[in-house]
Order: structure tokens, then sequence, then C-alpha cells
């Protein structure tokens, strides 16, 4: 912790989670340490438990209704202003990423990209369905249609690089197709995913939508795994972490995707229809016709 | 003048069914079988390295069919090699000319409709008025619409193209034998997969006999490879290492076990799985029409079907009506010679799933719900059970909870919408669902709420291949049929 030269002392913050709409630390009371690029210790991070995920996965079950049933028009606004509220506190977040070893240069061109993807992703709430669900034209006297519906929770597991950029690119296309989030930050640089907490606060998103865990992947993995109210799991992880998520998911018939951890996060081609498309169920209604 | 002026219940409402006897109507046509099928390897009949064969019979009277090789792991390497080997020419082609030869298969199969549907009888025991009337021309519809989309891919998936993956390990079910395979036949060679594909160990003919079709359509060797075999087999087709992706159809305690098997893979997957519908039945329906459905979603294929309409759910002011028409009803079902075109109920596919059967309502009946079967002579060689409702059922009796796979129907009632609701999405399955109700804005609520891939709405079991299915929960991932499930065969690039 640093005390500049003026000679008053800062007020640090306290990182909390944000769970359920409310900052909290780890039912557990459990921290740890995390120090800046330069080794000097920064904060105390919430050092999540299962008890916590459950309790998240509960949270976001009772938002996902009201989410689910939000006009496809309102859940792209309430995009846009996540997205105003990081261009706003732009400068805070990227300091955030230099403080922890991003380069100036990335920590800005990672910014703008991340506005940018939740853009983008703010767009595609009122449009995936013209492109993923169909009329169909059956031999029968009905009116045949197939239309997406959110999955319910979604449980992310965020890469540990880019934070902030990584976390953002699983979370948005999840959320933009009517599905809640329990999230886990990276663990090597938890604290922007705090930062991210505090503006989805204050974004209009409704509380227990997204929540954002910190901890460490291999206590909180077998969790993800088992947890049968996750529905499906959206993982950027590797080797060993794939295997158990799988296996895990085998019990309840979970939807699991992976990303690629070491992929080009920076890229358009980190966007897109297929991220939604794999995070919706499709329904096929068959309608009789005449009476 | 007919016999006897009353019904087998001895009650003189009901005033049809055995007024007159039914002569036997057989179905005659020559199913054209041999009397030992090798596997289907590189376009050719070969002879398992296992050197061994198993008995095909026929339910409806126990009688051997034909003998089945058995693939061992030898087989089943073959099959991927000769797959591998074709894929850079299947999926080189024009899909022009890949969907001529997709065309051709639906054109043959249609030629020979009636040799297929007396096979598919045969073999698995259904009713030949529905192997007739929906498998066989469903099965050559599947390859007829599927072959129309092979030159049509850039239309797929919009701003990005649609590759094929390679060599697609398949496994199919018992219960519809020729129409499962052409439902995942068609997407993955329309896609430009190549396919290792394994029918069920008891009914494995239809899918020799497509073989004889692919040949007569001079489909390139390799292309699609038929090896059969029980459970061991088809651990080792979803297994294999040359396979890009497996696509599952059966129950859902096997898709988990292949889940498990295939964990630390990045093999794609689908899986579509069992089911436990609710056929949901509002006051204002129209009744008749919806004892029909709830029989047709019950009693079709003897309840041999993942999305059957296992639970019925019946509004309380009509309940009482609805379960008497059904007895109705169901007293004039005729359950025997599946070979008859009067037959509405077949064979059990085998006697491990009779005894299924039989075990799940024993228990139906100790769990204290209320049994209903009707008077029903069944023939005394074959598989047979009578068509079986339960009232007083509730939500925890195994009946309500588990996939019974039989022509066998609990019913539960509601009293308002959400009731309905609550009760329908109070299970780990979400495969299908049925509404029977006059509102138009009451069916699309509940299609809304349901969890379940599929919704009927007044009918119950259609199907069409430009239509997807496919289930929710542990139902399944992934859908079959429609521009969605041929999107489940691609690498979008």
């Amino acid at each position: 912790m640093r005390t500049p030269d003026t000679g008053r002392i800062p007020v640090t913050k306290t990182p909390k989670v944000y769970l359920g709409g409310a900052f909290i630390r780890s039912e557990s009371a459990r921290t740890f340490k995390i120090s800046g690029a330069d080794g000097a210790f920064f904060a105390n991070i919430p050092q999540c438990t299962r008890k916590d995920l459950r309790n998240a996965v509960e949270a976001a079950a009772r938002a996902g209704s009201g989410w689910a049933r939000r006009s496809p028009y309102n859940r792209a606004q309430i995009l846009y202003r996540l997205a105003e509220m990081l261009e706003a506190r732009g400068a805070e977040l990227a300091d955030s990423l230099v403080l922890f070893g991003a380069r100036r240069a990335d920590a800005a061109r990672g910014m703008a990209v991340a506005v940018d993807r939740l853009i983008h992703y703010a767009g595609w709430a009122d449009k995936y369905e013209q492109l993923l669900g169909s009329v169909n034209p059956v031999a029968t006297a009905h009116f045949n249609f197939t239309v997406t519906e959110p999955m319910g929770v979604v449980g992310v597991i965020a890469p540990d690089s880019p934070p902030l950029l990584g976390l953002l690119s699983m979370v948005a296309p999840v959320i933009a197709c009517g599905n809640t989030v329990v999230a886990l930050a990276s663990e090597k640089v938890p604290y922007p995913a705090v930062l991210l907490g505090e503006m989805l606060a204050t974004s209009d998103l409704p509380g227990g939508v997204v929540n954002i865990l910190t901890g460490f992947r291999r206590e909180l993995v077998p969790t993800f795994a088992t947890h049968a109210h996750l529905r499906a799991i959206y993982a950027a992880v590797e080797g060993e972490d794939r295997r158990a998520l799988r296996l895990g998911a085998a019990e309840s018939v979970k939807r699991v995707r992976f990303a690629d951890p070491r992929g080009d996060w920076f890229s358009d081609s980190a966007q897109g229809l297929e991220a939604i498309r794999g995070f919706v169920e499709l329904k096929t209604t068959w309608h009789p016709i005449g009476s | 003048m007919p016999r006897n002026r009353r019904n087998r219940a001895g009650r003189a409402g009901l005033i049809f069914g055995d007024l007159w006897e039914f002569d036997p109507a057989p179905e005659t046509a020559d199913p054209k079988l041999k009397p030992r099928y090798g596997l289907f390897i590189n376009g050719s009949f070969v002879r398992p390295r296992t050197g061994r064969h198993f008995d095909s019979v026929n339910p409806a009277n126990e009688r051997k069919l034909a003998e089945i090789a058995l693939a061992g792991p030898a087989d089943v390497d073959a099959a991927y090699q000769a797959a591998s080997r074709a894929f850079r020419g299947w999926s080189a082609l024009p899909g022009r000319e890949r969907g001529k030869y997709l065309f051709r298969i639906a054109r043959l199969l249609q030629d020979r409709a009636r040799e297929f549907a007396v096979a598919e009888t045969m073999d698995g025991g259904k009713p030949i008025r529905e192997s007739r009337d929906f498998d066989v021309p469903m099965a050559a519809a599947h390859f007829f619409y599927h072959a129309g989309w092979a030159d049509k891919l850039e239309y797929v998936a919009p701003g990005r193209r649609a590759a094929p993956l390679g060599v697609v390990g398949q496994v199919i079910p018992w219960n519809f034998p020729l129409l499962m395979l052409a439902w995942k036949l068609g997407p993955a060679l329309a896609m430009g997969n190549c396919v290792v594909l394994k029918p069920a160990e008891t009914t494995s003919i239809t899918a020799l006999k497509l073989a004889e079709i692919l040949q007569d359509a001079e489909l390139p060797p390799g292309v699609v490879n038929f090896v059969t075999g029980a459970g061991e087999t088809g651990a080792l087709v979803m297994g294999h290492p040359s396979a890009a992706k497996v696509a599952f159809t059966g129950s859902t305690e096997v898709g988990k076990a292949i889940m498990r098997q295939l964990a630390g893979t990045d093999r794609r997957m689908t899986m579509e799985l069992g089911g436990k519908a609710a056929n949901i039945v509002f006051d204002d329906a129209p009744i008749d029409q919806a004892v029909e459905g709830i029989v047709n979603g019950i009693f079709f294929n003897q309840g041999h079907v993942c999305c059957a309409g296992s639970r019925l759910l019946v509004h309380e002011p009509v309940a009482e009506r609805v379960v008497s028409k059904l007895k109705n009803r169901i007293r004039v079902l005729r359950v025997g010679d599946p070979l008859d075109k009067n037959t509405d109920l077949g064979a059990i596919n085998s006697r491990a799933q009779l005894d299924k059967i039989t075990r799940l309502v024993a228990s139906g009946v100790r769990e204290g719900a209320v049994k209903f079967q009707p008077p029903c002579p069944l023939p005394e060689k074959g598989f047979y059970f009578p068509p079986t409702l339960f009232t007083k059922v509730t939500q925890s009796h195994r009946i309500a909870r588990e996939e019974i796979f039989g022509p066998v129907l609990s019913i539960l009632t509601f009293r308002t919408v959400d009731e309905a609701i609550e009760k329908a999405n109070n299970t780990p399955y979400g495969l299908s669902a049925g509404v029977w109700t006059d509102k138009g804005s009451r069916i699309l609520r509940m299609s809304t709420e349901l969890k379940a891939g599929v919704v009927w709405a007044n009918t119950f079991n259609k199907f069409d291949p430009s239509s997807p299915f496919g289930g929710y929960k542990e139902s399944g991932f992934g859908r079959e049929g429609g521009r969605q499930g041929l999107l489940d065969y691609a690498r979008l690039e």
C-alpha cells in the first residue's frame, strides 16, 4: 500500500463481491491477499466458498424469471447503460489493470474493446431471435414455430487474462439472451471484477442477474460442475478443469461450453451470435390451424 | 346380425368395437430378409472379425428372424477407418452432388416402402399400420428434406461458413429403428460428414436393409458404415478417438454414462434422451378429440416413445368425464399380431422391456395408485402388455416420475393453470408436452411456461423433418430436424 507524498493518508477500499445485488464478504470470512505488479500489498479479496456459490445460484435463480421476461429492447438498453458506466469509469478500470501489470496501452485498448463488446451484445438482444428461431413448413395443418428461451442460471468461469475483457466477453452474451449468471473472476487479477460489480450495481441491471465471485478455481470448479441448478457452464479453462466440469455436468445433463483462455479476446471474432446460440434452448410449438 | 350386442366389458353403454368380429387382416408383403447379415463397412457387407453373430427375434412370436453380426473393437476400428478415408472425397463433393445421393436414397426407400414396413414391424413389434403410415414414409421424408439442404449450406449460419466436422459416431434406439437412422444420417450427410452408426441390437434389420439401398444408390464406400451389436459395441462407437462428434438417442441413464465416458475429450455431443411428458387437458378442450390424442400420446408404438404423453394432467371439472371416456376408448383397442392391419397395440420390443414395464406397473399398484386394464386377450407367444391406466396417482409415485416406455398412462388432476404448469414441469425431464384447450392464447401461455423442447397443442406425437425436435434439462441437448438440427452437424468458420 502506497502513501503519496502529500502526507494525507488515502482511504483504501475494502473489495467485496457483488452477489444478489449487494456487496458482501465471503460467508466464510476468508480472504486472500493480492499485491500490485510492484509487489506492494493492495488489498484482501474475498475467498469465496462453495456456500457462497450456492447462495449466488439462489440469487441468480430468483432474478431469473424477471430478467427473462424483460423485453429484448429493455435488456438491450440495460446492456447499453452498462457500457455507458464502463466508458465513464474507463480510466479507473484501466488504472486497475495497469496496477496489476498490464501495459498502459494494452489496458486502454482492453477498455475500449470491452465497452464496444457490450454495445455489440446490447444490439443483439432484440435480434438473435429472428436468426435462431424459425417458422417451420410442416406437412400437417399446424402453425409450427421454433423460438429460443434462456437456459436459466449459467455458471461462467472467466480466464485469468485479460481479467476484465475476458469476464465481460463471456457474461454479456449469456445475459443478453435472458439468462442470469454466477461468474468466477480471474484468480490472478480479481480486482477489476470487483470494480465491474460496482458498475453493474449502477447500470439498471436488476440485482442477482450477474453475481461475481472471487476466489480459487480449485475450490469452486467442483461445485460449478455438480450444482444441479446451474443449467449451463461457460468456462475459459483447460485440461483437468474441463474434464472435471464435463464429468460433473453429466449428472444433470448440463450444457457445457468452453472458451479458449489463450484465445484472442481482443478480436472481433471473439464475439457474435454463436456465443448467444450456446446459451438458449430451442422450443418448437405445434399450434393448430383452423377451427 | 352380430352375435352379441354387449361389449367385452359386459356394459350396454358402448355399442361399437366388438359388435362384429374382425377377420384377420395380415399384411403379407415379403420383407425380403436374409438369414444372416454382416457388418456394412466401406460399402459392402463383411464378416465380423469377432466371428460372432447374435439372433434378432420377432417379439410378436419369439421366432428368430435373422442372425446379426456382432461388432468388436477391430470392426469398429475398421468402420472408422473407412469413414475417415471417405471423408475427404465426400466433404469435397459439391453440395449439389451430395444432395443427389440423398434424394436417391429417399426415392429408393419409397419404392420399397411396404417391404421395409413389414421388416420393421417383424423386427420391432410395432403395428404395421404405424410402420407403413408413419415410420417408413417419415424416414423417406427426412432423407428428402435434408437432400435439399446439401447445396444451401451457406444459408445455414448467417455470417459464418458451415463446414463438416468429420466422422460422426451415432447410436440409435430400438423404438423407431429406421426413422431414427434417417434423422441421424440425413443432416450428417447433407453437411458433408461421414458416419459410423450402431442400430439397437434388437432392431438392426432395417438399417442393414437400408445398406442395400445405399449400395443401389451408389453412395461412395465408407460414407456410411453400420456396425451392429449391443451396449459394448455402442460404447466403442461413442468412445472411438476418430469421432469428431457423437450423437446418441436413448435412455438418460446411458446418455449420462456416455457424457462421463467422454468427459476427458473435446468431443462434440448431441443427446436425445428420455422423457416423462405431461399431456394437459383443460376443461374447454374438445374432449373427444383430446381422448383420441391421449390414446395416441401414450399408446402409439406401445408407448415406446421418448416423448410419449405418459403423464395425463386433467382439469378437475372434466376429470371424471375424460377418464370415463378414456376407459371406454381403450376397451376397444386391439392388442395382438403387429402384422394385422387392424392392430392398435403390437408387441413389446423385448422380454427385458416387458419385464421393466411389469415391474413399474407393480410399483404403481404397491404405492397406492389405482390400475385399470380392459379385459383384453393377449397372444400366448410373444411379448405383450395390455393398455393400462392409473388413476389416483400422486407426483411422488414412481409411475409419475420414471420413464416406463410402455403402454401405461398415469393420470393426475389440477385445478388452476399455475398448478398445471407446476406439475408439468416437476420432472427432471423436458422433452415434450401436450396442451388441449380451445383458447389460442392459453396454448401460447402454456407453451411459454412449459419447460419442454416440443409442445403439441390439440395434437400429440407429430413430427416433421423441418421441425426441430429435442429436449430441455435431462432430456438432452441438441436438436434434430430443421435448420437448427443441421447446425448441430457443422463447424462454423
